[in-house]
């Protein structure tokens, strides 16, 4: 088994938290995760599988070629705007306004005007039924090259849905098992009116707290109605000027926007890479600040769990080793990664199966996995009661609505089995079980996929814009819906498509768009993968030619 | 052939260097051997990296402490004895086992328990589910989206409307949306704490004028002005703003949007108007401050980075605006409720009340403080405790107080609602006198 010098293992099982697991309340004993321990297959020790394939050299070439021709017929058509030879469709100012200084200069609004306007259709679709494992998709047409929409009023009906975040396929429309929400909204009503510290707290949302701090196995938590306002607003209460951020390279704009709004010192290590970061910490507790050499306050360290545009997970136990080590505070964000891995959904500290103890802060979002909306923070008691009384979502924010808080302690509850069944935890299972047989069946055909083999975000790479226009449409037709992300969310020569597996796509409807993709792939010519598996691994894996005992 | 021009060309090469003067031939030795000095010399290093042997770093490592990553917090800080309200916020509300009369949730219009509202919501959620699994660009746009952004542009009389899924976002997304690094921005001192948290992630020249004080206004306004002068090309990239709020949250009142829409014709600004009170409030048809002041409104529009409003959240708001536009009487109805409650409060010993008399949410400071915030803080405190013991909720106004910048005296909020009756209203004015002069005196 191979070890990635995480620690010091001898038998396989884990015996850093077996013996607390009983007195905190929790299942863990009894299930599949004990058996996994027993085999020793928990993912501390199991290899870190994550692929970044660097694409052949032509495809670089033209996809710049692709983006300079755009660029020069930019220019082209901006020149005829401005001479008036052809007709400009952005807005324009008031009459009255016209010697104001204009609210977005030319050059700004380059990429928008020439190359985001002209695929401007593959996004900002809209719907009109849940957000389900498959979904409705409303038909629009453009008169005028994407300019504006226009509604033709049919609707594409079951489109196979691989866009929306819908991992434990919770979104989905009414049935019994949301009747707790129907009554919470006729006893309860939709708003709050206030803000948590002053006469909105509602009873609801201390059940909801303490559901959460239970089921993460902390000591406390604590809960906000938007996801981005989480981080942007608490990260600036728990840091301030003379403190050190250490953040990802590839971290969410709300991180970015909760770090700069906090006033410390921002330093970005490259993505997942363990060595930069070390180097790092290490001259930060060495040198101290920049110039006064005084010691920093504190560190704090900002990773994703999984990070949405690629796909990969955050190397966890090597990150628990460092800060331990520079006694550094960690902050994680686990927005995709609650719910979705981890032997039974609670995220990537139980997916390496580290004790949530170790993590200062840890935070996450209800928007994905659990088809809600919000977000928590959990921890120590200190920390969340800190939170009470200097986060600015607190004191100034309207709390979270009670149903989609009686959403979020139904949907916890059937996760933990609270409700006697197991049907949560087979949502997780399937879940893993989908993610893998995707990713393996993508990297089979040739595409480029990126991030770690575990990961229910696959991205998979398309790199020149034509071919992503084209991708998302074609698809669009034979009903499948897919998310297609470049520039800016991504780097400009690697645009993507980017699915979401969920737990309610059956093996059908993989089997479906898998089939969808291989001949898109095959038409657009986007199989440029070099490293193509074959479909029988038992041939060439030496593993399995010895006896196992 | 070839070799003989070669030598031709090194004769008189070297005749040249006999010929050439002394000085010459001198001064360029000395460079050539300068250059070679330069490029066997050892590269200039900053000594400070190379100071610290292994060991040493080892033990600063070892010894650094950092501090806490929380500070600890005292037990009796009022955020953390807060209030837990058993069910629904409505008109009766019960507020830790006491049952009260609402007056500190925002519920102007009553909506809060609307059945209207619930049973839209209610439709809305057995076609969708409750959360939209994702940005609006990712297939988060629903139906319910759009038809509400639409009948907002309508109601407001704009050309589009955009819906954020959080009401402190918005304008702390909207203002670096639209104003970034080096465009200027005229704030008033009273803005509330969404609209600084903007203003920082934005990164502009923030200016502050006096609350609701035109003339200072103008005067700033004066002064770029003669900056613009002085420098025309970087005037016409700068963009101007002026951010006001329609109904400020911590005075209670309504700016001067005439006299504001002068002067932004007169200096060439935009005007951000920040209307989450007087929306539904104020204006005939309740269609905030521009159309209590009779103004055309401008056009705007904005960027989401985060997963949409949850349907059924946007259904209400589309009956809302239904009830809204359907009996625009209510919005006479609490104007009156208002007049009512701030003539009744005048006149409490000990407390003053702030605000307009058409202002549904006022605020009672203390008429006069003990010079000491948390004196003050604790004494309004002990009103609002006996209050509710009475079966009045009432709240006092929170503020983050290390992170504003221009801190508000503690005071105690009051909303009016259209659901308060008469005697309600009788009630909760004649309570807070008696508490108040029990307290205070």
């Amino acid at each position: 088994m191979a070890d990635p010098g995480g620690g010091a293992v001898c038998n396989g099982t884990l015996h850093n938290q077996s013996a607390s697991d009983c007195h905190r309340g929790n299942c863990w004993k009894n299930g599949v995760v004990k058996e996994s321990q027993q085999n020793g297959n928990s993912n501390f020790y199991k290899p870190f599988v994550e692929s970044f394939e660097e694409a052949p050299l032509h495809v670089m070439v033209f996809t710049y070629l692709g983006y300079g021709i755009g660029t020069l017929f930019g220019y082209l058509r901006d020149f005829l705007r401005n001479s008036g030879i052809e007709k400009c469709n952005a807005a324009v100012e008031r009459e009255e306004q016209k010697d104001f200084v204009p609210l977005y200069q030319n050059f700004e609004n380059f990429y928008t005007r020439n190359l985001y306007m002209r695929i401007r259709d593959n996004w900002n679709r809209p719907i009109c039924s849940a957000p389900g494992a498959v979904f409705d998709v409303m038909e629009r047409v453009t008169d005028d090259y994407n300019w504006t929409f226009r509604f033709t009023g049919r609707i594409i009906k079951d489109v196979i849905n691989m866009g929306s975040y819908n991992f434990l396929g919770l979104a989905a429309k009414y049935d019994e098992s949301m009747r707790t929400v129907k009554e919470v909204l006729e006893t309860y009503g939709l708003g709050v009116g206030s803000t948590r510290q002053e006469m909105g707290t509602l009873d609801k949302h201390k059940e909801l707290e303490d559901l959460v701090a239970k089921f993460l196995n902390v000591e406390a938590a604590m809960v906000f109605g938007m996801g981005f306002a989480t981080n942007s607003m608490n990260i600036p209460a728990l840091v301030g000027k003379g403190c050190l951020i250490l953040s990802d390279e590839l971290n969410h704009a709300s991180l970015v926007l909760g770090a700069r709004l906090s006033g410390a010192t921002i330093r970005i290590f490259k993505h997942n890479n363990m060595q930069s970061l070390e180097k790092l910490l290490r001259d930060a507790v060495i040198y101290g600040q920049p110039r006064t050499r005084r010691a920093w306050k504190k560190i704090l360290i900002l990773v994703e769990g999984i990070y949405s545009m690629e796909g990969s997970i955050v190397r966890l136990p090597d990150i628990v080793a460092l800060k331990k080590k520079y006694k550094a505070y960690l902050y994680i964000d686990e927005a995709h990664s609650i719910g979705s891995v981890g032997p039974t959904g609670r995220g990537v500290v139980e997916f390496f199966g580290i004790d949530p103890r170790d993590i200062d802060v840890l935070m996450g979002t209800f928007t994905k996995s659990f088809g809600a909306a919000g977000g928590y923070l959990a921890g120590r008691k200190d920390l969340v009661d800190y939170l009470r009384t200097h986060s600015h979502s607190a004191a100034y924010a309207t709390s979270m609505s009670p149903p989609v808080a009686e959403q979020i302690i139904r949907v916890m509850k059937l996760i933990m089995g609270l409700d006697g069944t197991t049907k949560g935890l087979q949502r997780v299972q399937q879940l893993a079980k989908n993610t893998r047989y995707f990713r393996q069946r993508l990297s089979q055909m040739g595409f480029i996929v990126y991030g770690n083999e575990e990961s229910p975000v696959v991205p998979l790479l398309l790199y020149m814009p034509a071919k992503v226009a084209a991708f998302a449409r074609h698809l669009l037709e034979r009903k499948i819906g897919v998310v297609v992300v470049g520039f800016p969310a991504t780097p400009l020569a690697e645009a993507r498509a980017r699915f979401c597996v969920s737990a309610a796509h059956t093996r059908e409807m993989l089997d479906t768009v898998l089939e969808a993709l291989d001949e898109m792939g095959d038409l657009l010519d986007v199989k440029y993968s070099r490293n193509r598996k074959s479909a029988r691994p038992e041939l060439y894996d030496e593993m399995s030619f010895e006896l196992e005992d | 052939m070839a070799t003989v021009a070669e030598q031709w060309v090194l004769v008189e090469m070297v005749q040249a260097l006999y010929e050439a003067p002394a000085y010459h031939l001198i001064l360029e030795g000395i460079l050539i051997l300068w250059i070679i000095r330069l490029l066997f010399s050892k590269t200039y290093k900053l000594q400070e990296r190379s100071d610290l042997t292994l060991k040493e770093k080892e033990e600063l490592i070892e010894e650094w402490q950092p501090e806490p990553l929380v500070p600890p917090v005292s037990k009796d800080h009022p955020a953390l004895n807060y209030n837990i309200v058993s069910g629904p916020p409505s008109h009766n509300i019960v507020v830790n086992g006491k049952e009260c009369i609402n007056f500190a949730s925002f519920n102007f219009l009553g909506l809060l328990d609307n059945p209207r509202l619930k049973a839209a919501a209610l439709a809305s959620l057995k076609k969708y589910g409750v959360g939209t699994c994702g940005p609006r660009g990712f297939y988060g746009t629903f139906d319910v989206h759009l038809d509400l952004e639409d009948r907002l542009a309508k109601f407001m009389k704009t050309e589009e409307a955009i819906i954020y899924s959080y009401g402190f976002a918005t304008i702390a997304s909207a203002i670096p949306a639209y104003s970034k690094r080096g465009d200027i921005v005229f704030v008033d001192k009273a803005a509330c704490f969404a609209i600084q948290k903007g203003l920082q992630a934005s990164r502009s020249d923030i200016k502050l004028f006096n609350h609701n004080d035109m003339d200072d206004l103008e005067r700033l306004l004066k002064e770029q002005e003669i900056e613009d002068q002085k420098n025309p090309r970087k005037a016409r990239v700068t963009r101007r703003f002026i951010i006001v709020e329609g109904l400020y949250m911590n005075t209670g009142t309504v700016c001067p949007l005439p006299e504001l829409v002068k002067l932004k014709y007169k200096y060439k600004a935009r005007i951000f108007l920040e209307e989450s009170l007087s929306f539904g409030v104020l204006g005939e048809h309740g269609r905030g401050v521009t159309e209590h002041f009779g103004i055309n409104r401008l056009s705007g529009q904005g960027y989401c980075f985060s997963a949409s409003l949850p349907p059924l959240l946007a259904a209400a708001a589309i009956e809302a605006l239904n009830i809204m536009e359907e009996n625009p009487g209510i919005f006479a109805v609490l104007k009156e409720k208002c007049k009512r409650i701030h003539k009744a409060l005048q006149g409490i010993p000990g407390l003053k009340v702030v605000g307009e008399s058409i202002s549904p949410a006022l605020h009672l400071q203390l008429e006069e403080t003990t010079g000491c915030r948390e004196r003050d803080v604790k004494l309004l405190q002990e009103i609002v405790t006996q209050c509710m013991d009475r079966g009045i909720a009432l709240t006092q106004a929170r503020y983050l107080e290390k992170e504003e910048k221009y801190l508000p005296p503690p005071s105690i909020r009051v909303v009016v609602t259209v659901e308060q009756t008469e005697e309600d209203l009788e009630k909760a004015a004649s309570t807070i006198s008696e508490v108040a002069q029990t307290v205070l005196l």
